[in-house]
């Protein structure tokens, strides 16, 4: 598993492709065959969020686990994964757009503004927009490498944001069990960066320390 | 199950002679079909028939007369989405989960104890509580704060008729209603999403509008459990939260009480609750709902009416400010 032909590579993708699709898929046949319960917008609405989450989770979860199994690999995927995270995103914002606001920009414009915790909501997809927007190769050359990685870190912002979102909305009824399992999944990804992060510079001193006495 | 259910159910006197649970089962019977018919046969058929309803095992039928005064014109909420689509959190927070958990309630024997502010304080069995007075039935709007509305068929009388029958003392300004709290037979207890036992109240002179119900049953037969058995409150002005289900306990106070909801969020849910199209609820506006079964994808949200459309109890709250006391 460490390394994989072209082949497998391009298998193992189209896989996770098809898994990732599946979710709107199940949404897509709920709905016409009247399976999507009592409140179909409900449904719908709570569908897509959990699935931008889920799948945010996972695209959090690239670099921890390539470094963990040592799957090299595994970082060709990561652009997939957050592309499905905008999709699902793209499809939350849509049905608040469009069955919650029959289109009307204006109306939802105002519910942005009013309600905090739409608002965050809606920061965080604008964010995800960019990121969508900048995911190509050419644009990845033109930007340049820096000022690409800068934009895309904003990925922890959304994380934050999406389970703030999420938290406020459950606030709401007094039901703070699920945010705080996200809550908790993704400090866990970014707790592990910041020890892999200060580690990497302990080594880096140390290094430097060594190589500059070794020249004294 | 199901076929026996049915068996015993379907028949329903007088105002119940509704379409909705046959539409239900034929939609079932259609799944099934289709099912039988696919690959995935096994699995859809599993998926059909687990699907839980009315918990009440062998429902009993509930004969009452419509009161043609609480009749309406609107389209009744199909019996199947006003018996799985449900917040009762003592059975847990999903809308679907009493649906499948509220089995473990065991509605009988039940009793209700009346006391407080009350000349005559009694426990009331639920037998004596089905006798006290004749059961009519009333189709009342429910309007849920979330943002959504049915329409219900329900069967119970007027709680007027059982204050007077405890005569109120002077003293007696609010009624507290308490729901059940035992974790033997409710999971979501477990939870501490809100503070239980679950309370409700309401202003004396509330609780005597005649609109105020003493509930029993919906749809011809006694309550399933998911909606609150074996008895409730409905008060079709307000919000659905101010409708405490299976009370145990009625308490007539000199102050106002606390509240559940009020409680756990006091900016959120005041006492009073009057379905109001003007006052927002933080999080999201309530000028506008979204009828259960009807209201589609793709259809626009109707208005929300001042009182759920009752306006007959604006003359309860003259010279109030409602923007203050939501």
């Amino acid at each position: 598993m460490t390394s994989l032909t072209q082949k497998q590579f391009a298998w193992l993708k189209a896989s996770l492709f098809a898994i990732a699709l599946l979710p709107f898929l199940r949404l897509v046949v709920a709905t016409f065959t009247d399976q999507l319960g009592a409140n179909p917008v409900e449904f719908i609405t709570r569908n897509t969020g959990d699935w931008t989450l889920y799948l945010l989770c996972i695209a959090l979860a690239v670099t921890p686990m390539r470094k963990l199994s040592g799957w090299t690999w595994l970082a060709k995927l990561r652009r997939m994964v957050g592309l499905f995270v905008f999709f699902y995103a793209l499809l939350h914002f849509i049905t608040f757009l469009w069955f919650d606001h029959g289109f009307d920009a204006i109306a939802m414009l105002a519910d942005v503004i009013k309600r905090p915790f739409i608002t965050v909501g809606f920061v965080a997809f604008l964010l995800l927009v960019a990121m969508a927007a900048t995911s190509t190769n050419a644009i990845i050359k033109r930007m340049g490498a820096k000022n690409w990685q800068r934009l895309h870190r904003s990925v922890y912002v959304v994380a934050a944001l999406g389970i703030l979102h999420f938290w406020w909305m459950k606030a709401a009824k007094n039901d703070f069990e699920q945010p705080l399992l996200f809550g908790a999944i993704v400090a866990a990804l970014l707790l592990m960066r910041v020890v892999w992060y200060c580690a990497a510079k302990a080594k880096k001193n140390a290094a430097a320390t060594l190589s500059s006495s070794s020249t004294r | 199950m199901l076929i026996k259910h049915s068996a015993n159910g379907i028949d329903l006197p007088y105002g119940s002679e509704i379409t909705p649970r046959e539409v239900f089962e034929s939609r079932r019977s259609f799944i099934k079909k289709i099912a039988a018919g696919s690959i995935a046969s096994t699995a859809l058929l599993e998926m059909a028939s687990r699907e839980a309803f009315a918990q009440t095992p062998g429902a009993q039928k509930l004969a009452a007369k419509l009161n043609p005064a609480y009749g309406t014109v609107e389209k009744r909420t199909a019996f199947k989405d006003a018996t799985t689509y449900n917040n009762f959190y003592e059975f847990g927070t999903d809308k679907s989960d009493p649906a499948q958990t509220a089995g473990s309630l065991r509605p009988r024997p039940w009793t209700v104890t009346i006391e407080g502010e009350i000349k005559k304080p009694m426990v009331l069995d639920i037998d004596a509580l089905l006798k006290l007075a004749p059961l009519e039935e009333r189709i009342y709007r429910l309007r849920c704060v979330e943002g959504w509305s049915m329409v219900i068929p329900w069967v119970g009388y007027s709680m007027a008729e059982l204050i007077r029958k405890v005569e109120p003392t002077g003293n007696a300004k609010f009624v507290e209603f308490t729901t059940l709290a035992d974790k033997s037979q409710m999971p979501g207890l477990r939870s501490p999403v809100l503070q239980w036992p679950y309370t409700e109240g309401l202003r004396l002179d509330e609780a005597m509008h005649p609109l105020t119900l003493i509930g029993l049953g919906m749809y011809g037969e006694v309550l399933p459990n998911q909606n609150g058995a074996p008895v409730r409150i409905v008060v079709p002005w307000k919000y659905g939260f101010k409708s405490a289900k299976s009370i145990v306990k009625i308490r007539f106070v000199s102050e106002q009480p606390k509240t559940a909801w009020n409680i756990s969020a006091p900016s959120e849910y005041g006492f009073y609750s009057n379905v109001n199209p003007e006052v927002d609820h933080p999080r999201w506006s309530q000028a506008s709902e979204r009828r259960i079964g009807e209201d589609g994808l793709f259809t626009k949200k109707r208005k929300t009416l001042m009182f759920n459309g009752y306006n007959d109890v604006a003359s309860l709250y003259k010279g109030m400010d409602l923007k203050k006391f939501y």
